[in-house]
């Protein structure tokens, strides 16, 4: 990319966040809040200190990251998946499952790795239902997706309340993991857990097999001009989008065990918080680039992170954050809009 | 004289870098069919979205029968009575044809109901003689009838002045003659209409008048009958010396074996709701021969062709292909290019199949590099395809599909939507692919384009293959069914 090329790309990116800044104080003030103490409690609740960065922005940012990657790579091979969600919560219910049997027999990391694997299995498992219905049915995968979501909602619902409720049976939630079945940390006294580095791994690798790969080109010519690549590359889209689909999945069930072995080790309904949503915003602000989904989910996570700390101190509510990560979208996608038009114009 | 029906003073617009506009002009007078020719990018589809709003000039003056007039969109435009038939079509698929008449009706409580719009369709056709079925769902019309629809849907919004963009690019001669009756008998009528072409002798046997464009500018605006075929090309082409257009057919230098490369064998084609699409089909085509199918649309060639390019598999039949196939769809953009790709990614999507491991990007840089020089593709610095004008997209996929010499080429409408120098240009490759040895099947709508190139001739009619003497009245009785 040329530097002219760099800066044309830059520029609007830069324009979106001096407007969010813009936006955000102008949502403070009115807010009522005072503005000093909101934003210095937004910094330090989320970039500004070590606590802040390596136990609250980084670890809420893992999930985004990876769930965002599993929509990324869906929507870059044009399945619509929009149940990263469903797909995260079947991957911690089934790895959640699988370290509580295991952790008294098996030794701890045996356990652990036996749990993420069985989380990306029903992950895509999952997504497998959905892509399934797509090929052999034509069933649109934005409602069966979005269905199954709903369904995984009410599978946990009934896990907790039911065969892995804990032992005294008074909270709606499974028994907490052991130790040596959790994922070890990254820092001493730190939240942050070793799968903040897988997603960001796996980011790098998503990003080299689109780029670099044969499997990663097909993926993309499927997405972005299925009729192209099936006529003049006689690639099998149907396939292809296929397999996409279902390691799309089983990223999101992936994503979804690493948080029960790492941040919450029980599992609850709520073990989403909506992640599974949130993480097509993060994809989308990222454009569906691997790398930049890793800067995209670290931005929400940070925002959310320091949302929490600026309702604690300076009492905003915390959906000011959500406020800002769907301004974000829409500035992303006008500017998106702004391009493309440019483009048409000229002749 | 009377004022101009349309008129468009001094009209430059800029995109970006480039001028697109440069001081247009064009005066259309009320009662005539006015024909705007220009090569690709000459500026003729701005200069018409400008007369129908559709883009600001940034200088210049838009006059509506002697009246300056401004238009905020073509909303505008619409409502004082010029109407606009896009080369491509603005239509809904999924609606019927009244719905698609009735769509865009000012007002919330217009007063749709679908008998009156029916009505409407029905009521335009018995006085124009453009005939639908108002209930009839756009996506299962022909190209023909969808075109004819995009008139009624002007006319209802009584259209006086009567773009149209290329109207017969996609139409088959029957269908184009009809077309241009109709445009008569509207002109005589009183109604105006303009006429967008890249057919230069269809422009000069219908219209009245003529402007060409080159570069933005007007070059020429004169009456049909001053000027001649050779002025016009000048005009078009300017100093520089235009290319061949229409060379004779000739015999060809190179190879050729009289052993088939390419052969079917009583092949028939069902669709996915078990009609007949193609009936018993047997063709051979040997090695360094050029074979011409024609055929109207939905007469079976499309599925035929691509049975010949290794598409799409027979319902039954035997087929002989070689393992070398290059193949040009005529939808180039939805079948042939990914148009957000840069060019080395579409010159890989060739075989994307094949690719294993890591993708070999760098020599597929250097090979996008030469197709673009060897194939003058410009821009040669483009980013994506799409960027590309469609002509430079054609030459830009020719290059690729006759990269490591085919042993067959199939080509759909090889130069449909090209300018005069670009469809020289893809005429004269398909030539000397022909000449290395390489088979060649070209299916065309336009029947000079095929009694140039073909040696030998198919025509489909309801499915059935025929093989016709390559003379354009037989191909013509063929193409609609008389033995």
């Amino acid at each position: 990319m040329s530097r002219a090329r760099a800066w044309r790309e830059a520029l609007p990116v830069g324009a979106v966040a001096g407007a969010l800044l813009l936006v955000a104080v102008v949502v403070l003030v009115s807010a009522g809040a005072d503005l000093r103490t909101a934003l210095s409690a937004l910094w330090i609740g989320s970039l500004g200190s070590r606590y802040a960065l390596l136990s609250a922005t980084l670890v809420r940012a893992t999930p985004l990251i990876l769930l965002g990657l599993s929509v990324t790579l869906a929507f870059r091979a044009g399945v619509l998946n929009i149940g990263a969600e469903g797909q995260f919560i079947a991957g911690a219910s089934a790895g959640g499952a699988v370290a509580l049997a295991t952790a008294a027999v098996l030794p701890g990391p045996v356990s652990l790795l036996v749990a993420l694997t069985t989380g990306v299995v029903a992950g895509g498992v999952w997504a497998a239902v959905a892509a399934e219905l797509r090929r052999r049915f034509g069933v649109l995968e934005v409602i069966s997706t979005l269905m199954l979501n709903f369904i995984a909602l009410y599978g946990v619902s009934y896990l907790v309340h039911g065969p892995l409720q804990e032992p005294t049976h008074v909270y709606p939630q499974s028994a907490t993991l052991p130790m040596v079945a959790r994922l070890p940390f990254v820092f001493d006294g730190q939240r942050l857990h070793v799968g903040f580095i897988l997603a960001v791994l796996l980011g790098l690798a998503l990003w080299y097999v689109f780029a670099r790969t044969a499997a990663g080109f097909r993926i993309r010519i499927t997405g972005a001009g299925a009729a192209a690549a099936a006529s003049a590359g006689a690639v099998d889209t149907a396939r292809v989008s296929f397999l996409a689909f279902i390691a799309s999945g089983a990223i999101a069930g992936g994503a979804g065990a690493v948080e029960v072995t790492g941040v919450t080790y029980t599992l609850f309904e709520r073990i989403s918080p909506g992640y599974g949503y949130s993480a097509i915003a993060v994809a989308l602000l990222a454009r569906l680039h691997p790398v930049a989904v890793i800067g995209a989910g670290v931005f929400f996570g940070a925002l959310e992170a320091g949302a929490a700390a600026m309702q604690r101190d300076a009492g905003v509510p915390s959906q000011f954050a959500s406020i800002l990560e769907a301004l974000a979208i829409l500035g992303v996608l006008a500017v998106d809009r702004l391009r493309a038009r440019r483009q048409e114009a000229a002749p | 004289m009377s004022d101009p029906a349309l008129s468009l003073r001094g009209v430059s617009k800029r995109f970006g870098r480039t001028l697109a506009l440069d001081g247009a002009e064009l005066h259309v007078q009320p009662g005539t069919i006015h024909a705007l020719l220009g090569e690709n990018g000459a500026g003729k589809s701005t200069l018409m979205r400008i007369a129908f709003g559709e883009l600001r000039a940034d200088d210049g003056v838009v006059a509506l029968a002697g009246t300056n007039r401004e238009w905020s969109s073509s909303a505008d435009a619409i409502a004082v009575g010029i109407g606009m038939v896009h080369q491509h079509f603005t239509l809904v698929p999924a609606l019927t044809v009244a719905e698609n008449v009735a769509l865009g009706d000012r007002g919330f409580w217009g007063g749709y109901t679908p008998a009156r719009a029916a009505e409407r369709v029905r009521k335009i056709g018995t006085q124009t003689g453009l005939v639908l079925d108002p209930t009839a769902r756009v996506a299962d019309l022909s190209v023909g009838a969808q075109q004819r629809l995009e008139i009624v849907k002007a006319l209802a919004r009584n259209a006086r002045v009567l773009i149209l963009d290329e109207p017969t690019a996609v139409l088959s001669p029957r269908e184009s003659a009809e077309l241009y009756g109709w445009l008569r008998e509207f002109v005589a009528g009183g109604g105006t209409g303009i006429l967008i072409t890249h057919k230069l002798r269809e422009a000069l046997t219908l219209a009245d008048d003529v402007t060409v464009l080159r570069h933005g500018r007007t070059v020429l605006q004169s009456a049909v009958s001053e000027v001649t075929e050779a002025s016009v090309v000048t005009a078009l082409l300017g100093d520089a010396r235009g290319p061949r257009v229409g060379s004779a057919r000739r015999s060809p230098r190179g190879m050729r074996t009289d052993a088939p490369v390419v052969e079917l064998r009583r092949v028939s084609m069902k669709d996915a709701r078990g009609v007949l699409r193609l009936r018993e089909a047997t063709v051979a085509v040997c090695a360094g021969e050029i074979l011409g199918v024609a055929g109207i649309e939905g007469a079976g060639q499309f599925d035929l062709l691509r049975i010949l390019a290794g598409r799409r598999a027979p319902s039954s039949g035997t087929v002989t292909l070689p393992s070398r196939i290059g193949f040009v769809p005529e939808d180039r953009l939805r079948d042939a290019i990914v148009p957000t790709m840069s060019p080395a990614e579409n010159v890989a999507l060739h075989d994307a199949r094949h690719f294993r491991g890591h993708m070999p990007w760098r020599e597929l840089e250097s090979e996008a590099v030469a197709i673009i020089a060897e194939y003058d593709v410009r821009p040669t610095d483009s980013a994506t395809i799409g960027a590309l004008s469609g002509g430079n997209q054609q030459k830009f996929v020719l290059g690729r599909e006759l990269r490591g010499s085919p042993q067959l080429l199939v080509v759909e409408n090889p130069t449909r939507g090209l300018d005069i120098r670009a469809a020289a240009f893809v005429l004269d490759r398909i030539r000397s692919a022909q000449d290395s040895g390489c088979a060649v099947i070209v299916y065309s709508s336009d029947l000079d384009e095929l009694l140039t190139l073909a040696e030998r001739m198919l025509v489909c009619h309801a499915g059935e293959v025929r093989e016709v003497p390559v003379e354009m009245e037989a191909i013509g009785r063929a193409m609609v069914g008389i033995t």
